[in-house]
């Protein structure tokens, strides 16, 4: 399984195992690691799974779509590696995926 | 004051069908949300998403299914007291006092929490010492746009509220219009208007830029944008307008003394009451082993939830399953008459 590494706004990082098919949220959810809110429950409704995607991973990601960009414009302060984790769907190819939580969702 | 039965916090879907399963019991409910309308997250998140695993409905949306329910619930003439928040609950001789943010008092047996993630509250401006000029320069809402004549006014966001107020109150303000990335994600037509008028000179348009600090000792007197490279800007300004769409916050249902997991409340499966008597939790805010936070999950909750407040509400009466299939004391709740 692809190795997911989230770090949360305090440096602390952890590195967690995702099946595929599911999405940066729904890994972070399951094993319980904070800074991921989800409120929603994945329906790209609350931007409260705002991610930075590691700088080498942004262009190897699923191009953003419009629904998402809305969402990341009430996001708590996003950059131009600003992602919702509810919108990027692990593969094989993501392995080694880094992405560091907001100090806060909302 | 208002005496009822039982209060339900929250109009979403769940809260709405509950006070069908209490009216069909013989009881009385009111309803309070902190939302404008009706419908919760279905209406202010979702309304035109389709939705396609309520039982016996194919499809339908967020707003069509809100629409049936609030027909299934007409013969109850429920009162809805809207924009009320709940703010505090205390118990006297057995029964729950229950006050909102609008200065309305309930008094009932019962409380049914069905608030989903919590109540609906305006996303805020995330910097420093922004919390002393609130309504004092900084607005995340207009109640008089009069307030605003012949005042220079920043106002942010990209979404049909921004644009709409920007384009509005361009008419006799100095208007500044901020948002994080080129394309505005209001409606095209409004972004159209705000790019003409931004020609015209009556307009100013502030992009890709966010807020970095604002000024001011007792009220606001400028702000700091930020660009995307990095580049700040200061602008001079009396009023500063956010508009970043709701967040969903338990508020303050975490004060009430119910236990909580991870913004959960725990409910015994049996009648979804938390750990104090005549409150229930049911929706996607209960949580017990095995939950699944779906709308139809929800419903069997309220069922079971209304039957535990008839104890509490008629203690000398008992209470009798019937079907509303044969039942006329169900079908007269109804306002249903048969001929036979």
């Amino acid at each position: 399984m692809p190795k997911i590494t989230y770090i949360e706004h305090t440096g602390k990082s952890h590195i967690v195992e995702v099946a595929t098919e599911l999405t940066v949220m729904e890994g972070a959810v399951q094993n319980n690691i904070p800074g991921i809110d989800a409120d929603c429950g994945g329906a790209c409704a609350c931007a409260t799974c705002h991610v930075y995607v590691g700088p080498e991973w942004i262009n190897k990601l699923p191009k953003i779509e419009s629904a998402e960009e809305d969402m990341l414009d009430v996001a708590f302060e996003p950059n131009k590696f600003s992602r919702l984790g509810c919108q990027i769907t692990i593969t094989d190819d993501l392995d080694g995926l880094v992405v560091k939580m907001p100090s806060k969702q909302a | 004051m208002i005496k009822t039965d039982v209060l339900v916090i929250g109009a979403g879907p769940v809260g709405i069908f509950v006070v069908q399963q209490l009216g069909l019991i013989g009881l009385k409910a009111e309803v309070v949300d902190n939302l404008d309308k009706i419908g919760g997250q279905c209406i202010e998140l979702y309304p035109d998403k389709p939705i396609y695993d309520i039982p016996a409905l194919p499809e339908c949306t967020g707003e069509s299914l809100t629409d049936s329910l609030l027909e299934q619930i007409k013969p109850f003439k429920t009162n809805f007291h809207l924009n009320e928040r709940v703010q505090e609950i205390s118990k006297e001789n057995n029964t729950w006092k229950i006050q909102t943010s609008g200065k309305k008092t309930f008094i009932a047996p019962n409380i049914i929490i069905a608030a989903g993630v919590g109540s609906f509250e305006p996303r805020k401006f995330q910097i420093k010492d922004v919390e002393k000029f609130e309504s004092k320069g900084i607005f995340y809402s207009i109640k008089d746009k009069n307030f605003f004549k012949n005042k220079k006014v920043c106002i942010f966001g990209g979404g049909d509220s921004a644009l709409d107020w920007a384009i509005e109150l361009s008419k006799f303000a100095d208007i500044t219009l901020i948002h994080r990335r080129n394309e505005f994600r209001g409606a095209e037509h409004s972004a159209t208007i705000a790019r003409q008028l931004e020609k015209e000179g009556k307009l100013k348009i502030k992009t890709p830029f966010q807020i970095s600090s604002i000024e001011g000792d007792t009220k606001v007197t400028g702000i700091t944008i930020k660009k995307d490279d990095g580049k700040l800007e200061k602008i001079a300004t009396d009023c500063v307008l956010g508009f970043f769409g709701l967040i969903m916050k338990l508020g303050p249902i975490a004060e009430w003394g119910l236990n909580l997991d991870n913004k959960t409340i725990p409910v015994n499966t049996e009648n979804f009451q938390t750990n104090k008597e005549g409150i229930f939790a049911i929706g996607d805010i209960c949580t017990y082993p095995g939950k699944l936070k779906l709308i139809l999950s929800g419903f069997h909750e309220g069922a079971l939830a209304a039957r535990a407040c008839f104890k509490l509400a008629r203690p000398n009466e008992k209470y009798r399953f019937e079907f509303t299939t044969t039942s006329k004391t169900l079908q007269g709740r109804l306002g249903i008459k048969k001929s036979d």
